[in-house]
């Protein structure tokens, strides 16, 4: 599918069979090979006034910077250490260093009222020099009926403290995220694997682990068996 | 870390107890494997008992047995592609996980289901919601020794996947809706039966109740039996029916609506003690409710197309977006990242089982084995759903 659509690059007039619907114009590709061919051979179509393809697409929504009383007296207090604070399609979420993360959990538990620790999870950048990996902290106030996710992010190696202090719920979803990516969480009371088996190699979700792979080793020791791949 | 001073009813263990002895009997404490395929443990589910006798001191969840990789599936399909996967997920509630994936692709897309599309979801989930607490009634109750709501509750269900298999063709995994809506039509005549399925249901629920909601032993067996208090349910994350039994009166339908649910009216049931016998209330509540919500829908559905403009080939700005809805169990997100390619960059999905599962520990230290049974069933887990 990948290589036969381009839906965001102008369909030119004329390169569709005359008995296409006009409604698919613009699902089209616009450069098949043959384009140059029919558009010779084949009168344009007469109706189907290209529709102005919606202008270019217009980049979609863009994170807009967010700012309110409790944020400017982070930022008075860290400065540098919140790097970017913005809302994306409605949702708020912060950037800061890894360094005061702790310090900016414990603040919007204790002072915001965000009492439910959502999610915590990780996504994996190999290609972003020194800071490979963002972690996800999704934070909601019940009060406030308000939603924010916190941001840091780390290199390849490093740790990150652990929130479990803070909410015993990330006690499991940092076991998943160390399980997943390997990221180790300092001061994580029992920091093991919980999805995979004890003994996997590998961390899965990273991406340069392969959807086939598996650790075929392990697989060939505790299931007797030749590893499906 | 185990608060051995303490039983469950708050009376000290230690008050006749020799001086080395931890134990009540001398025995030494005792590391009992409940599981992976004890019956009771719905599923694959794996828990470590330490006992002392038949006290529980502490347990330790192994799980991960039916992990099939869904988050790194998803980074490796189309968007439209993972949309089946994840009704594999919680697989006696699968159109809520579809609802929840469609809807947060459809913020990261910015798009929004036409009114009829959204009304057709809101019958089919609410119908839903109903079956799975339907299962849960059904096995927890057998767990804790009554045979007959079993019976019942299946019996009944078969009339909600009636439905579905009508609607889309599957009972199970239905792949109900689509991004941007509904994918199909509604067949004819099927307000009247939806209507019709909630005449026949409302008196059921009644029967269940009559089984169960003065039964002696029921009670006995679900009064003051893992308890947890509203703080210690956001301490630890716990959503859903559990949380609401805790007495927090929290639903995200309410809190912050999606798929048009600001249009119906219903109340949020809520409990006071966070018990067992609080949370089956709480569920057998939220059934009528449920109902009172598929009658206003089916009512009111209005005409009109059944699904948005959505490009038949998704490529979502860059970006991200966390999106969660109120399923069965709790709240179910999704978190995806998008790099403006054809598949998601990230997606993970923020499960209510896994993150329900986790309160377990708490709920049992003290009781007795028996009532881990029937904790585990009070807390509504789907196997499927804690491992991916």
């Amino acid at each position: 599918m990948a290589e036969e659509h381009k839906p965001d690059a102008t369909p030119p007039a004329g390169t569709q069979p005359a008995e296409k619907p006009a409604a698919d114009v613009k699902s089209l590709p616009p450069t098949l090979p043959s384009s140059s061919t029919t558009a010779e051979t084949k009168p344009a179509v007469p109706a189907a006034p290209v529709k102005p393809v919606a202008p270019a697409k217009p980049a979609g929504p863009v994170p807009v910077p967010w700012d309110n009383e409790f944020i400017h007296g982070l930022k008075t207090v860290y400065e540098s250490g919140i790097r970017e604070t913005s809302t994306y399609l409605g949702q708020n979420y912060m950037v800061v260093d890894a360094s005061i993360l702790t310090e900016i959990l414990q603040d919007y538990r204790d002072d915001e009222g965000f009492d439910y620790l959502v999610d915590l999870t990780a996504v994996h950048y190999p290609k972003r020099e020194k800071a490979e990996f963002e972690i996800v902290y999704i934070l909601y106030s019940f009060v406030k009926n308000e939603r924010v996710r916190v941001k840091t992010q780390i290199a390849d190696g490093e740790s990150v403290p652990s929130a479990t202090a803070i909410w015993p719920t990330a006690n499991w979803l940092e076991r998943e995220v160390f399980d997943m990516f390997g990221i180790r969480f300092e001061g994580h009371p029992d920091l093991k694997r919980i999805l995979l088996p004890d003994g996997w190699k590998g961390h899965p979700l990273r991406k340069e682990y392969g959807i086939l792979q598996q650790d075929k080793e392990w697989v060939q020791i505790n299931l007797g068996i030749e590893s499906g791949q | 870390m185990v608060d051995n001073d303490r039983d469950f009813y708050g009376q000290e263990w230690k008050e006749d107890r020799g001086e080395k002895s931890s134990t009540y009997l001398d025995a030494s404490e005792l590391v009992l494997n409940m599981g992976p395929q004890h019956p009771s443990t719905h599923g694959v589910l794996r828990v470590i008992l330490k006992l002392d006798g038949e006290k529980v001191l502490g347990t330790e969840c192994v799980i991960g047995y039916l992990h099939r990789g869904v988050e790194k599936i998803g980074e490796n399909r189309t968007y439209t592609m993972f949309a089946p996967y994840v009704d594999r997920m919680d697989y006696v509630a699968a159109v809520s996980n579809g609802l929840g994936y469609c809807t947060a692709v459809e913020k990261l897309i910015n798009v929004e289901a036409p009114p009829r599309a959204q009304y057709i979801r809101v019958i089919m989930t609410e119908l839903q919601r109903i079956a799975s607490h339907q299962v849960w009634l059904g096995t927890h109750a057998l767990d804790i020794g009554a045979m007959t709501p079993l019976f019942y509750t299946f019996r009944d269900r078969e009339e909600i996947l009636k439905i579905f298999e009508k609607y889309c063709g599957a009972r199970l995994t239905t792949h109900a809706f689509r991004i941007g809506g509904c994918q199909y039509e509604t067949y004819e005549g099927f307000e009247k039966e939806v209507k019709k399925v909630c005449a026949f249901m409302e008196p059921k629920f009644g029967e269940y109740e009559e089984l169960l909601t003065t039964n002696r032993i029921w009670v006995e067996r679900t009064k003051g039996v893992g308890k947890l208090n509203g703080d210690e349910c956001k301490a630890l994350g716990v959503t859903g029916p559990v949380l609401r039994a805790s007495g927090v009166k929290w639903d995200l339908r309410k809190a912050q609506p999606y798929s048009g649910y600001d249009k119906f009216e219903f109340d949020i049931p809520v409990g006071e003690n966070g018990d067992t016998y609080d949370r089956y209330m709480v569920r057998v509540k939220e059934l009528h409710q449920s109902l009172r919500i598929i009658r206003q829908a089916v009512d009111n559905i209005p005409e009109g197309p059944i699904l948005a403009k959505v490009p038949k080939v998704l490529k979502p700005p860059v970006g991200e977006i966390y999106h969660s809805i109120e399923a069965p169990k709790g709240e179910l997100g999704y978190f995806i990242v998008s790099d403006g390619s054809l598949q998601p960059y990230r997606m993970r999905i923020r499960p209510p089982s896994f993150v329900n599962l986790q309160a377990l520990d708490k709920m049992v230290r003290g009781l007795l084995v028996a009532d881990v049974v029937a904790v585990i069933g009070t807390l509504d887990i789907v196997l499927g759903e804690v491992d991916r």
